[in-house]
Formats: structure tokens, C-alpha cells, sequence
């Protein structure tokens, strides 16, 4: 079974390295700040006992007065999972550090986020639209663009 | 004298035969050999996850047959386990069982049209993919038999099963269970043991450990890379803890790996319907569900072992009839971010052939 790893054991570590950068932690959800989602990522990635090698998944929800970028981290070889989690307030212009030099597997999905949802990665190697063609006009998967 | 040279592009699709859908990949050449790739996808773009919001959760499930058309059971099954775990739903034991029997009859379909497509990439043009097309025609008629469908079943449902197997149906299965290993392995052994097929697969397109993890790769083309990797195994969902079957793992992760995995893996569908089949208890197919399914707010993430690789939905509820957000994460569109990696350097015959040892469906791809 993989195992959901509690939150609260990696945000008092997160907390003690990295401090003011955690949001909030529930479950097995950590939220950290947009900033410093590179070096956290790096740290759960490169720390021994973490070991989150493989990145499974990036999406973004809409949340109106916000985005949250999600991103499921497992390791491969101690089994187990934790939803990370960053918020972008910024509506006009939300921009998020990109995770590619870490997980090659985000290079696509940052694509498709930066497609669909118009968030920006910060330091993606090829940020442009990958489903939509270029010059298409909003990003459909934001709660303001209307279906017609 | 010296002669000028400079890179070639070629463009393979969005029209081309070996890609099964629209699809282009910009080959940048030198000579035959391939300097870089860029995949260029959303010719299939139909805005699934946007469309998603706009219905029900019941009605919803219609989607999922429509992403990978070669799997579309096992599509439901990741969907409604997602809606499952979001509204906290039992599902019926029989209905368990009628699930891993249809999604491991799946997985054996698209496994065969693999294969099958494989081969005919390999230039062994449409004979060995037609006898393919034979054995899987009696699949689609076992499901034919059971929901009326051949290519979109929308069988599974939120809680169950949409309805109980004919009479005739458990007899049929135990007949084409029977038959399938022969067939597997006269195939294998026709095609494992040609000279040309070993030449053009082994050692060619090798994807290391490394960078299939790295990667986020999933399914058949990670465990071919020797990654012991399972979600079946790791993170067992539905019933099979109940299973006694073995995860085939490769050791090299060249094209012969990625064939030999799915020739491997039938015969485990094989052990686990022939175990489904003898477990299967009476009763219930569905549990009850409100017709109006209305979970309560927050999110949760449902993933499977599809044939092609880890399917997974990512839902957020707020509350009312509809999904606030319907994410799929398709196993096929992250394979292919190892195109680059395995392409370049090769000659540009065997880019064909690497692409079709990934397997994916552009239904998939691009939603």
C-alpha cells in the first residue's frame, strides 16, 4: 500500500529548514509558499528517508480568488506519497519556479498547465502552449472562461 | 573539397500511419541519424477536463471511454474509484469481480494491439497484427455480450457495475481463457525466435532506470527498464490483494524488453481471471447510490494500473452535482516525455519502431 506520509512529521522538518515558508498542512497535503517551492521540492527529493524520486503528477485548480498548483510526489522506494501544494494569488500574472531540472516527467505537464490554466513556470526550458495552438486567446480551464 | 552540410527537418504525422491518430514529431536529421524531436501534440484536443465540469458525476463516466479507446474499461474503473474514495462508496463484491475480470480482459486486448502494431512498424506489415485483431475481436465479443458494447462500454458505475453477466458469458470467458495461452505463445514463439525481429529490438531505444523514473514513466515501458513498479501491487485498489500474480520486471529496457512485458503480462490477466472466476460470489451488483450524487467537499486521487501505465483521476468537489476539477492524469502523455531521450542518436527507422514500444493512444494524449 503506498503509504500516505503524515504532514505533520515533514512540515515540523520542512519548518525547522526552511522557516515561514509553510502555509498550512492537513493530511497528507503540505501547502508551501510559491517562492520556495524549488528548494522544498529539492530537499524532499535529495533527503534520505524522504526520497521522492519520482514525480507522479502536476495539475492546477482554480479556486477563484487563487490557483493551487498541485504536485503528487511518491518514492519509488520506500512507497509512499505526499501532495504538495503552492497557492498563486496573483490572477494577472501568477508565476510558480519550475520543477523540470528536478523531475524531467513536469517538462509536458508544466506545458499543459501553462496551457490551459496561464500559469507561468519560472525557468521552464520550452514554455509554450502544448494542446491550444499559438496566438488562442485565454486559458480554458480557468472559472472565467465560458464554454459557448 | 568539402561539401556543405546542414540538419534536415522532417516532419512524421500529424498524418502517418505509424501513429495511430494525429500526432507529429519534428525530426531534426543528420544524414539518417536524429540530432533532436519535438513531439507536437493537440490535433485530438477536445477539452475533456474542461467539458467534465459542466456534467454530473454519473454523466462524466462517458468521457472517460473516449480518452484511450483501446482501454475504455479500464478508464471507468480509475474514474469511478476516484468518485468512490471522493464520496466514500462500498461497491458490491461481485461488482468487484466483474471489474477486475473486464479490466484485466482490457488490459489483454490492448496488449495484443501493442504487439500487434509493433510488428507491423517493424515492417511485418499487417499480417501479424491481424491475427492480433482475431483474438482481441473475441474480447470485444465477451463485452458485447455483457454491456451491448463494442468499443465504448461505459459498463462500470459509481458504486458497481451498470448490470449482471448473461448466463452464457462465464462459459465463453472459461473457453477463451483456455485458448489465449496457446495462442500467446505459438506467437511468441513464431516471432521471438526471428532473426530480423531480435535484430531491430535488442539493444535498440534503451531507456535506463534512471531516466524512465526521472521521467515520471509508468506502466509496461517502466517495468521494462527493471523497475519493479505496480500500482496493482504497490498501492492495491479494488481486490487485487486477493491475487496471486507475478509483476514481470526487464533487465536491459531496450524495444524486446517492452514486447516481452506485454507478452509476460497477458499471461498474468490470464492467472488473475482464472482466479477472479473461481472466487466470484452471487449478489449484489450495485450499491445504493443517491441518483443525484452530490460528495462532500474535498479532493481525492484515484489511480489504476491501466495497460498502458499509471491512470489516474485527481477530483475536486465542492459540494454540488458537478466536479469543481476534473484532472486525468494519462499515462500515455507522460510516456512520451522519454521521446527525446530515446530518439536521439538513433536512426530514423528505428524512431517508428521506439514510439510504437511506448504504446500510446492519442485519444489519451490530448483529451
Amino acid at each position: 500500500m503506498t503509504l500516505a506520509l503524515p504532514a505533520t512529521e515533514i512540515s515540523a522538518k520542512l519548518e525547522t529548514q526552511f522557516p515561514g515558508s509553510l502555509v498550512d498542512s492537513s493530511g497528507n497535503t503540505i501547502v508551501v509558499k510559491p517562492e520556495s517551492i524549488f528548494q522544498i521540492a529539492s530537499f524532499l527529493k535529495n533527503t534520505p528517508g524522504f526520497d521522492f524520486d519520482y514525480l507522479n503528477f502536476i495539475t492546477a485548480v482554480d479556486y477563484n480568488t487563487y490557483f493551487e498548483v498541485v504536485y503528487y510526489l511518491v518514492s519509488l522506494e520506500h512507497n509512499h506519497g505526499l501532495i504538495l501544494k503552492t497557492r498563486c494569488t496573483n490572477r494577472e500574472n501568477p508565476t510558480v519556479p519550475s520543477v523540470v531540472s528536478l523531475w524531467n516527467g513536469a517538462n509536458f505537464q508544466e506545458r499543459e498547465v501553462y496551457d490551459l490554466m496561464g500559469i507561468k513556470f519560472e525557468g521552464h526550458p520550452n514554455l509554450k502552449r502544448i494542446m491550444l495552438w499559438e496566438g488562442f486567446q485565454g486559458h480554458p480551464l480557468r472559472k472565467d472562461f465560458k464554454l459557448q | 573539397m568539402t561539401f556543405k552540410t546542414e540538419p534536415f527537418v522532417v516532419n512524421a504525422g500529424p498524418q502517418h500511419p505509424s501513429t495511430h491518430g494525429l500526432f507529429r514529431m519534428r525530426f531534426t536529421l543528420d544524414g539518417e541519424v536524429i540530432q533532436d524531436v519535438e513531439p507536437v501534440f493537440g490535433y485530438l484536443h477536445r477539452g475533456i477536463e474542461k467539458l467534465a465540469e459542466g456534467l454530473n458525476y454519473t454523466q462524466d463516466i462517458v468521457f472517460t471511454d473516449r480518452m484511450d479507446y483501446l482501454t475504455s474499461m479500464s478508464n471507468n474503473q480509475a474514474y469511478v474509484l476516484a468518485v468512490e474514495k471522493l464520496a466514500g462508496i462500498q461497491v458490491p463484491e461481485r461488482a468487484e469481480y466483474l471489474r477486475v475480470i473486464m479490466t484485466e480482459l482490457m488490459r489483454i486486448s490492448s496488449h495484443l494491439m501493442t504487439v500487434g502494431f509493433l510488428l507491423n512498424e517493424l515492417g511485418a506489415f499487417m499480417t501479424p497484427l491481424l491475427y492480433m485483431f482475431r483474438e482481441r475481436e473475441k474480447i470485444l465479443d465477451l463485452f458485447e455480450m455483457v454491456c451491448g458494447q463494442r468499443l465504448t462500454y461505459n459498463y462500470l458505475r459509481i458504486g458497481g457495475v451498470s448490470q449482471d453477466i448473461p448466463e452464457e458469458f462465464l462459459p465463453a470467458l472459461k473457453r477463451y481463457i483456455d485458448s489465449l495461452p496457446g495462442f500467446i505463445a505459438e506467437y511468441d514463439q513464431l516471432l521471438a525466435e526471428n532473426e530480423i525481429l531480435l535484430m531491430r529490438t535488442k539493444n535498440i531505444g534503451i531507456l535506463k532506470r534512471e531516466t524512465a523514473i526521472n521521467c515520471s514513466v509508468s506502466g509496461p515501458v517502466l517495468r521494462a527498464s527493471g523497475v519493479n513498479w505496480d500500482i496493482r501491487k504497490a498501492d492495491p485498489y479494488s481486490i487485487y490483494d486477493r491475487f496471486d500474480f507475478d509483476v514481470p520486471v526487464g533487465s536491459v529496457g531496450d524495444i524486446y524488453d517492452r514486447y516481452r512485458m506485454r507478452i509476460e503480462e497477458m499471461h498474468q490477466s490470464i492467472r488473475i481471471i482464472k482466479q477472479a472466476m473461481a472466487q466470484m460470489p452471487s449478489g449484489e451488483i450495485q450499491s445504493k447510490v443517491p441518483r443525484v450524487l452530490r460528495p462532500p467537499k474535498g479532493e481525492a486521487y484515484g489511480h489504476i494500473e491501466a495497460p498502458k501505465g499509471e491512470l489516474g483521476f485527481y477530483l475536486v468537489s465542492d459540494g454540488s452535482t458537478n466536479p469543481y476539477r476534473f484532472h486525468v492524469r494519462p499515462s500515455s502523455f507522460i510516456n512520451l516525455q522519454v521521446l527525446r531521450e530515446l530518439m536521439t542518436g538513433v536512426k530514423i527507422a528505428d524512431a517508428i519502431v521506439i514510439f510504437g514500444s511506448i504504446d500510446i493512444c492519442l485519444g489519451e494524449v490530448d483529451r
